[in-house]
């Protein structure tokens, strides 16, 4: 551990770990994934069927530009992006989540973020927790 | 679940096991799991076509859109994730081959349901 770590920025002249390197390759992958599968559905859903459910498949399609920022921004090295996209995400998550469960009418299809991510394993309500414990870990100073 | 289908989503599990593996013990993509990421690819390319056939020929209410996509992207996935892991010079290739292989699965598994109307 180094002795005298700043929390919000870094010592003069220390380097930050990439964002997208190392096992972020592997968190780069991942959101990688949610945001080509939120992308393809969010557009099928509103080519095709959005006066089903408009205000569903309008968050799919907010829920798919979310994962698609955080996915390159991740991969850029782009902390101050992913730190918006991953908390919007996380924001997105738990309050869509709980939307879903207290006003069911408003969803009679699901989107990514339904149920906390129920129908994709919950993978969508770990994601962002993951995203920004790696946020911060690579935020702090490097040794040496 | 088709037999095929369950076949390949096993032989990707067994794949995302070994890279996982390999990821584990700090070591780089090898040449064996490019070879199984070409022969998987080449059986769920045969199985998108076979599945496109039957899918012209069929008169059931299948979502359509969704099921060529899925078929398009499981094939894709494979060879992404093994360019990928060629490219990154560490464990982390072996980490992101291990997403792509857990990922096809899924997408067998959501692909019987679409061809049943679920």
């Amino acid at each position: 551990m180094t002795g005298t770590r700043s929390r919000r920025r870094p010592p003069e002249g220390a380097t930050l770990a990439p964002t997208g390197q190392g096992a972020g390759r592997l968190l780069v992958a991942v959101y990688g994934v949610f945001a080509i599968s939120a992308t393809a559905r969010a557009g099928v859903q509103l080519a095709t069927q959005f006066d089903e459910a408009p205000v569903a498949y309008l968050l799919s399609a907010v829920a798919a530009a979310v994962y698609v920022v955080a996915t390159l921004a991740l991969a850029r090295d782009n902390r101050r992006l992913a730190w918006a996209a991953i908390g919007l995400e996380l924001v997105g998550v738990l309050a869509v989540g709980a939307a879903s469960v207290f006003d069911v009418a408003a969803f009679p299809d699901e989107t990514v973020w339904s149920g906390f991510g129920r129908g994709y394993g919950y993978v969508p309500l770990v994601l962002p927790f993951v995203g920004l414990a790696w946020l911060v870990r690579t935020g702090r100073a490097r040794r040496g | 679940m088709t037999p095929v289908a369950s076949a390949l989503g096993v032989a990707c599990l067994l794949l995302a096991a070994w890279s996982g593996l390999r990821t584990a013990q700090d070591r780089r993509v090898g040449g064996g799991q490019l070879l199984a990421c070409a022969a998987l690819t080449l059986a769920l390319l045969a199985q998108a076509v076979a599945g496109f056939v039957a899918l012209a020929v069929s008169d059931r209410a299948v979502d359509s859109v969704t099921f060529v996509g899925y078929h398009l992207t499981a094939v894709a996935l494979l060879p992404v994730g093994a360019l990928w892991a060629i490219g990154e010079r560490s464990r982390w290739g072996n980490g992101v081959l291990a997403v792509a292989a857990l990922v096809v699965p899924v997408l067998l598994v959501r692909l019987v349901q679409v061809w049943d109307g679920r």
